[in-house]
Formats: C-alpha cells, structure tokens, sequence
C-alpha cells in the first residue's frame, strides 16, 4: 500500500479518536462538553426579535424571558398563577387619583378613577450582564462611545468587542424602555393597547415619529430628550407609571419581556453608525440583568445561554401546589438560582430528528408528534394516560398541563346567514355547535390532547368553572357526573325551529349551505375539513370548505367576508379579561381590524365587560364572569371547541420540571444529573459496525462469480470471446 | 468564442430581466406589501398605524413600478420595481423584511450548502459513473441484471425515506454518526457523513441507469470494436475510450448543476439542520420574508445561466471537435 494512503488511514483514525472521546460515535454535541452541568434544548425556527419592546412571540420569550428582567415575574410552582417581585423590591399597588390629581381610596368605582398609578421600587445591587457597551477607560468614559465604520472594520459580532463592562440596574432603565414602545423604528405590538393607556404615550409616539422624520435616514434617534408624561423615575431605584382610569391588567404588562429595562447607552452604542449594516443590534443580542446571557447568537446552527456571572440573589422557593412536594419540587428550596451553567439550543427543525436524539439522550425535553405519539404514550383501560414501556424503561417522566390557550370556529355575526341576534339564528348555531363533536375530534385528531371548552375561559384562568358549574347547557347535559353532548334530535330540533328542516330552508326550500374558510391546507388538513364536513352533514347542513392561503384569509377576516373560520388565542396573561375582549364589541374585526373575528357585539356583554375588567379577582367579579359566559353560551358567537393540553417528555436526571404557561424565567429553576446522563448516553449510544462490514462484505462476495467470468473472457481466444458475446446476445 | 460568451450573456440578461418582472409580480400583485407587513409583525394586536410605519420604512409605500408624483429618472427609480428588483442585477439584495442583511447571510450560509453539496455531487459521480462502467463491463451477467433491477428499485424510493431511513438505521440503530446538526470547520465532518452517504444513495439509481445506456450505446460503436481488435484490454477500452466519448451527454447533465451547488438542498438541510442556502430559502417562504425569497430566486437563475454557458465551454474541452459559432 502507498504511503500516501498509509497517511489518509492515520489522519481518519486521528479524526476517530478526537471526535469520540467520549465513546460514542453519534454525539451531535463537542466530547468536551460531556458531564457538563449544560442542558439541551433545540429550536425549530429562528427567533425574529430579541428586542423586548417587539419580541412577542413564545420562541422569543424561550430566550430573552431568562435574560431580561421585568419588575414582576410569576411564581414558579403555585398554581393558579400568582405574580410576585422579580426585579421589584415588593408588589407595587396602584394610587388611584381622580381628574384632578387627588387621591382616591383603593375601592373607589371606575369611572371615579380617572388615573391609577403604579409606583415600582426595583431591587438594589441587581448588575447587567457583560457587555462592550458598559465598557469605561479610565477616565469613566465609554470606550466604545464614537465609533466609525474605519474602527469597525474588523468587528463581525459583538464578541469581537475585547473590553466589556458591567453597571448597576437603575429605575432610568425601565423608563427608558417604556419610552421606547414609542420609538418610530420599532414596532412594539403592544404600542396601540398601551397608547390607550398610559399618559402621553400617544403624543410622546407621534413627537418622536416627527423627530425621526426630520433625521437622516437610519440615524439614531435619541429618546433622552423627549419626556413621556406617564412614566417618571422617582429617584435612583424608583420609578412611576400613570395609567388611564383603572387597568388591574397592567400589573401582568409588567411581568413580560415589555417593561423590562433598557439602558440608554446599550441603545446608543448599537445605535452608532456601521453596527446595523453588520447585523450587530439590540433586536440580536440582547443585553439584560436575568439569569442567563445570550453568548451565542447563530440561529443557523446553535444559540448559547450561558450564566450570568453577575445574577444573584434569586433562591428556589419553597412553597409550592400541593402536589410539589410530593413530586419532590421542593428539595432544592432556598438553594441559589441559577442551578444550570450553561442551556444550548440546537436547529432542530424536524420533528422525528428530535425525537430520535432525545431518545439518545441528546436532548433533555421533547413534546409528543402525533407521529411519535403512539411509541411515547398508552391510555389504560379507565383512560389515564401513561408513558410506553419503552420510555419507562429509559427512565423518561410525562408531564400533562393544559394550556392557557382556546381553539374555536367563529360565526361572523355580520353575515346573513348564519350571523344576527334572533332566536332563530341563535338556534342555528345552537344545533351546528351540538352536531360538532368536539369529543371526537379531540380523540381523532389531537390524540386526546385537549378538553372540550364550554366557554372561552381556559381551566386555571379566573372565572373557569369545573363540574356540573361549568357545563354548556345549551350544548351538553349532566349525566352520571359528567357532561353529555345533546343528542343530533335534539340539534335537528333546534334547527327546524331556526327555520331549516333537515337543513332546507322551510320557505324556498333550498339546501343550507354554509362557507367555511381556512387557512389550513395539506394531506392532514383535508382529513380534518373531510370529519367537519360529516359533522354538518349530521344535521343535513353543506360545509363548503373554502381553502385560501393565510393573507387572503385574513383580508376576508377583515372586511367579513367568512361566514366560519378558525381562529385560536394564547394568553398574553391569565386573566379573563385576555379571552373575553376577544368577543368585546368595540374590538370588531370589520370596524377598527380588532381580535373580535366573529364581529359580534351584545350591549350588555360590552357592558359587563367594561365593568368586569376593573375588578379585582373576588367573588363579585366571578358572579359577572358567569352572567358574560352565560351570554356567550346563549348567543353562540363561536362553536366552542378545545383547549389544547400539552404532553411534555423529560429524561430521568432533569429535576424541578413543570410546566410552567405564563412564566418565561423558568430555565433558572432546572437542575441536570450531568453525570447520569453522561452514564446513560453512553449506555444507550454504543457503535455498531458489524452491519457495515456484513454488507460491504456481501457486496464484495457478490462479485467475486462476475470477476471470474470477466477473468476467463479477457484469457479466453477470440473464437471462444465471439462465442460467448453471441451466446449472451441471444439471451432474452 | 468571446462573441458566442458574449452573445450567450446578453441570452442570459434578458432572461433574467423576464425571471425578475415575473417574480415582481408573483411577488406584489399576488401578496400586497401590506400583507408582507402582517406576515413580519405577526398575529397579535396588529394595527393599521403600525402596518403603515413598517411599509414607510422598507419602502413599500411607494408605487409599484411608476411614481408620477416624482419627475425626472425619480418617475422610474423611486418605486418598489427599482428598489426591490432593479438592484439585484448589481447584486445588491438589500436586506431582508426582518432587517437583515442579505447579501451577508448569503455569503455566510453558502459554505454550509457547499460543504455537503459538493462531495455529494463528486462521491455522487464518481460512484454513478463507475458502477455504470462496472455494469456496462459485465453487461449481460447477472450483475448487470440485478444492478438495472437494484437501480430501478432505488430511483423508485422518495428521497424522503432516504433521509428518515438513513436517519433511523445509522443514526439512530448503529449509532455510528449524529443524526442531524452541524458544526464549524473541521468537526462538521462527522455531521456530513450521514447526508453525504444518503445524498449519494439517492442518487444512485436513476444516474447509474442514465449512464449506464450513455455507456451502451457508445460501446457499439466501431472506435470500440477497433480498439478490442487491437487487442487492448477491455477495462482499458472502457476508461479510457468509451469514458471519454461519453463526456458530451454527461457534460450536459453535470456542468450545469455545478453553480447550483451554492444553493444547497432545501430537503436535505431541513432534515439535517445544515445551515445552508436551501434552509435559507425555506424558512423564508415559511416566515413569508420575499425579500429574500426574492434574492433567492435571482440568484438560483443567475447560477442557473452560468452553469449554462459553462457547460458549453466544456463541450468544447471535452471534445475537440465541437466549436462555438
């Protein structure tokens, strides 16, 4: 053999070695990294914003919810959801004052209030994360303050920045940031709510919008000099915002990614000339005082939480639900927060790719695909839901909690058809909502994942009701101790009584014909319109199913012309309040493109409504609730349909797991057995050459007779090679 | 020669002029800037105002193709067609509806696209071309045989099940490489291993075949029948004669992918995580961001046309006789 070749079997061996040190051939994971205290997670899309004043989406709040630091945060373990101080020294509580400035008692009425405002103390001590921006020379000036393109030009990413900084979290901060909802460039989601609410946010909006106008294009524009009415620092760890009559509401504003603080000088160093054109922005790499820090921002590949060396004082609580201690989620309490050094997430951006590796061991945490659903999960005979064998024997744990979320199928009440506020038209949606069966659907098409919704409020959310409370007496009835889908006579009935008897209009006699548009297309999708078909076709009503791409969806939405659709909603916080405006006359789609897709529009439920989002959560409040759902139920402006329940799959030697709806700091309470699962992986990884080497054998022993009958035709003469070709010509 | 390049460049101009009016207009009569807009500031609480300040600071606010309320050139460049599309000849790609820079992502993710495209294509050749030898050498045995049936099989088989087997079996089964991921430099090899051998697998069938009939056809011919007459062995006769008068047909298959390689595999980078220019692109169409959709269908056509006028060069290298008029 060459020596050249000698060579290339020695680098691939070298290559072997260095790459399995740790004796397992597939680890996607650098062997170094084996037995560290890191956790695995993977993302499947790139993150579109780490600005908090636009990131809005769930894969955003997966990072910067353990970056940044609100003033409040949610209580990891209490259930229901429970706000307490994160950044704040203490729960801020609102002074009410009227029109005239003066102080109101805590239970004056709402249209006494003409302004609540909420004074929040912030923690001292709390120090941001690392970062060039905060770098000072010696004489206490930013080093990074004046740069140009020329000093720029061999900076790629923020970590070409050599000297970085740090510096007390002051109540400015927050300020800032709240000032920022109204920066021109940005486009905070939240501006035209907030605008609404908060003094002078508004005016501050278009102030700035004028300012912007008059700078080049793409300076940067300094919000220092422009004051926003509503929102003043008080001194250097106290700040104040005015709001606009009463909004208990704001408090849960104040535990998202929106309100937590900006410094100034973070926003002018990456504001510098040169910085946007290398990508190096506020929007990628964000800079905060939680937990964790964004080190690694490559979402083609990999991004990288690593500790913030400056996060202290943060303990694991040690009160919880009642079935906590139990589940052994309080053994780590009053222990020091953060318990993980370091949370790498991979692309993943298939579904069986990631189950495949977290049965590996690559990956601490998976959901459940329908595709893997079967092989992770059995239901017994009374229908519980437990793990496989399979997943039992690897030590995997299933986690089940429903989501703060709510599916439905929407009547535009604008439309002729199947909208309007009569008792025949109720009545027609009345029988759709019984013919649909949403018990079957959940079965079918989400495995099971999900509970059939009797209104719009999700369980853990004030204002749910559980039992025989809580039924749609419109659609089902209490038998046995459980609810009973109403029988299709009885949505037959309702829909002779609207007007069509067996789905014929009982004038003209023409066939019901019902529109439904979706923005769902595919293999899986058609299954699905084909079940809902069947389903009117119970009642002798045609669904038209009519598929359209998501744009032109949402324009039909807009100016209504759906007559059904579907639609979902995920709390932005739990509070009833988030699923009824959804329903809330003034927010109609057609008129002002607000949530409220169905049009629909009750004067007493606006009414309520407008009462019922000032209250406190107290019995009062619980007893309008059920009057609004009780008018919901009557007047049917959605098919009530499913609040998803989410299973979640973790390894043996993750500890402290819930899960965990509104909260978005919750890596900080995880703890890793990195040894165990070193141990594991290497258990469950071990090479198998042998069924290489068998087919390569196979394949070389099989043409070995072939290279014999090559051999014998290239000695054989001529006459024998001529006898042979024409006796293989012959053949067929 | 430099006319016929030259001629053949102005071809290729034009056809990238109609390319892009064509995207242009897939691009903003069948998607309004206003629901780029909604697509980029999401499902939430979306307001017109907002809608609006996005469209005003990506300039599509402007008009489509012709602003009458500009004058002078202003009436031809200061519309969406100029900004958008006219910038690409020079390419410029401008950034992206989330803010980024295209041109850079590009350049950047290009390599990770190459990386598994390029030994793809060459192991992917090599193998194909010379198992096609291999069955044209043992024509008529049952090797030939079973390789036409194997091959039939192969190129029967959805790449899909390619990758989600392969995934399964060496990945997962005889955890010999990682199922998916990448890495930078040098490790990113172990991560190529995988999509390189299915990549190649995939492949196999319906090339091995195509070549395997290039190869039967010339092996008729009477150069063929001169040279065994001659006495020369037949493995000789194969790779040295019969190869090379039948470059012009696999010229024109192969010469023209080469550009492309840069562009990646839309399938394969998904399955494996390789962030590459075919991810790029999908995620794009995903997150409806046409600005890059948009580079991307330029770019695909300009590489498209070079690999074109490449194969034609390479007509003339393969064969002498082949001249450009």
């Amino acid at each position: 053999m060459p020596t050249r070749s000698y060579c290339l079997i020695a680098l691939l061996a070298a290559w072997l070695l260095a790459g399995c040190g740790d004796g397992v051939w597939n680890n996607p994971y650098r062997g170094g990294d084996a037995g560290a205290n890191i956790l695995y997670s993977a993302f499947a899309e790139r993150p579109k914003h780490f600005d908090p004043v636009q990131a809005y989406s769930e894969n955003e709040y997966a990072f910067i919810g353990n970056i940044y630091q609100p003033p409040l945060q949610y209580h990891y373990l209490k259930r229901p959801y429970e706000l307490i101080p994160y950044a704040a020294s203490d729960m801020p509580k609102p002074l009410y004052l009227d029109a005239q400035g003066n102080a109101l008692p805590e239970d004056a009425p709402a249209d006494r209030v003409a302004f609540s405002e909420y004074v929040i103390r912030i923690r001292p001590g709390i120090r941001y994360q690392p970062h060039p921006a905060f770098a000072v020379d010696a004489a206490g000036k930013p080093v990074y303050a004046d740069l140009t393109r020329e000093r720029l030009r061999g900076v790629h990413t923020i970590s070409d920045f050599r000297q970085q900084g740090t510096r007390e979290l002051v109540a400015a901060d927050y300020v800032h940031q709240i000032k920022r909802l109204a920066h021109p460039r940005l486009h905070s989601p939240i501006l035209g709510l907030m605008a609404d609410y908060i003094v002078g946010l508004k005016e501050l909006a278009a102030t700035l919008q004028k300012a912007a106008k008059a700078l080049p294009s793409g300076a940067f524009v300094d919000l220092a000099p422009h004051a926003l009415e509503g929102a003043r620092v008080v001194d250097r760890y106290t700040y104040a915002v005015r709001v606009k009559g009463k909004y208990p509401q704001f408090l849960y504003w104040l535990a998202m990614p929106f309100f937590s603080p900006v410094p100034p000088e973070v926003e002018r160093f990456y504001g510098q000339p040169g910085m946007a054109e290398k990508n190096i922005t506020l929007d990628w790499f964000p800079v905060g005082t939680g937990p964790y820090m964004l080190t690694v921002n490559n979402p083609n590949r990999q991004m990288v939480l690593e500790r913030n060396p400056h996060y202290q004082g943060a303990v694991y609580p040690a009160e919880g639900a009642p079935d906590d201690a139990e589940a052994g989620r309080l053994k780590d309490a009053g222990n020091a927060l953060p318990f993980i050094d370091k949370v790498v997430f991979s692309l993943e951006k298939e579904q069986i790719p990631y189950w495949n590796k977290f049965l590996q061991g690559y990956f601490d945490t998976s959901g459940i695909s329908s595709d893997t659903f079967d092989q992770a999960v059995q239901f017994s005979g009374q229908g519980d839901v437990t793990l496989s064998e399979e997943m039992q024997a690897r030590g995997i744990r299933l986690q089940t909690s429903t989501a703060t979320s709510v599916f439905y199928m929407g009547f535009n009440l604008l439309d002729p058809a199947v909208g309007g506020y009569t008792e025949q038209a109720r009545k027609l949606r009345q029988a759709i909502t019984i013919a649909i069966d949403q018990e079957e659907y959940i079965s079918i098409f989400r495995n099971g994942r999900g509970l059939p919704a009797h209104g719009p409020i999700p369980p853990g959310i004030f204002g749910y009701r559980e039992g025989a409370d809580g039924i749609n007496p419109h659609v089902y009835d209490w038998v046995e101790g459980k609810p009973r889908r109403k029988s299709i006579e009885a949505a037959k009935q309702l829909l002779t009584e609207a007007g069509f008897p067996n789905g014929r209009d009982a004038k003209s006699g023409q066939p019901l014909l019902i529109n439904l548009d979706t923005s769902q297309t595919g293999p899986a999708a058609k299954a699905m319109l084909d079940w809902y078909v069947k389903q009117f076709d119970k009642i002798g009503v045609q669904l038209v199913v009519r598929a359209t791409d998501y744009n032109r969806f949402q324009d039909k939405l807009r100016n209504g012309s759906v007559q059904m659709y579907f639609l979902g909603w995920n709390a932005d916080y739990p509070d009833p309040e988030n699923f009824m405006f959804l329903l809330h006359g003034p927010q109609s789609k057609v008129k002002i493109a607000g949530e409220n897709a169905s049009n629909y529009a009750n004067p007493e439920y606006d009414k309520l409504f407008d009462q019922m989002k000032h209250m406190p959560n107290s019995p009062e409040r619980q007893v309008i609730v059920d009057r609004m759902v009780d008018i919901l139920r009557a007047d049917v402006p959605w098919v009530w349909s499913w609040f998803p329940k989410d299973y979640t799959l973790r390894h043996g030697w993750l500890y402290n797991s819930k899960p965990n709806k509104m909260a978005h700091n919750t890596l900080q309470y995880l703890r890793i057995d990195a040894a165990r699962r070193a141990e594991l992986r290497h258990a469950w990884n071990r090479p198998n050459v042998w069924p290489v080497i068998l087919i390569l054998l196979i394949v070389a022993l099989s043409f070995i007779p072939a290279i014999q009958a090559f051999r014998r035709r290239e000695r054989a003469t001529a006459t024998q090679a001529h006898a042979t070709h024409v006796a293989a010509e012959a053949k067929p | 020669m430099t006319s016929y390049l030259i001629r053949r460049a102005v071809y290729g101009f034009f056809i990238l002029v109609l390319v892009n009016l064509l995207t242009f207009a897939l691009f903003f009569f069948v998607n309004s800037p206003d629901d780029m807009a909604r697509a980029q500031l999401g499902a939430k609480r979306v307001t017109a105002d907002a809608i609006t300040k996005w469209k005003q600071e990506r300039g599509y606010d402007k008009p489509l193709i012709l602003n009458t309320n500009s004058s002078g050139a202003g009436v031809v460049t200061n519309t969406i067609f100029f900004d958008k599309s006219v910038k690409l000849f020079v390419f410029d790609f401008g950034r992206s509806d989330q803010g980024r820079d295209i041109g850079y992502d590009i350049g950047t993710r290009m390599w990770a696209s190459l990386a598994i495209a390029l030994p793809v294509f060459v192991v992917g050749l090599l193998v194909t071309v010379t198992f096609a030898l291999l069955m044209t050498l043992f024509r008529a045995t049952y090797v030939d045989f079973w390789g036409v049936v194997i091959c039939v099989a192969m190129m029967s088989i959805s790449s899909l099940f390619y990758i989600i087997g392969g995934q399964f079996v060496i990945g997962k089964l005889w955890s010999l490489v990682p199922i998916s991921g990448y890495d930078e430099g040098f490790s990113a090899f172990k991560f190529l291993i995988l999509p390189m051998v299915i990549g190649v697998l995939g492949g196999i069938g319906a090339s091995t075949r195509w070549y395997r009939t290039i190869f039967l056809e010339e092996i008729s011919k009477d150069y063929v029948r001169t040279a065994r007459s001659k006495g020369l062995p037949e493995l000789r006769v194969l790779f040295r004669h019969v190869l090379q008068n039948a470059m012009i047909p696999i010229l024109t298959g192969v010469v023209v992918v080469i550009p492309t390689l840069f562009l990646g595999s839309l399938i394969m980078e998904s399955f494996f995580s390789i962030p590459g220019l075919g991810s790029y692109t999908i995620d794009a169409i995903q997150s409806q961001d046409f600005a890059i959709v948009r580079a991307m269908v330029f770019l695909g056509s300009v590489l498209y046309i070079t690999g074109l006028i490449l194969t034609d060069i390479s007509y003339t290298l393969a064969d002498p006789r082949v001249r450009f008029e």
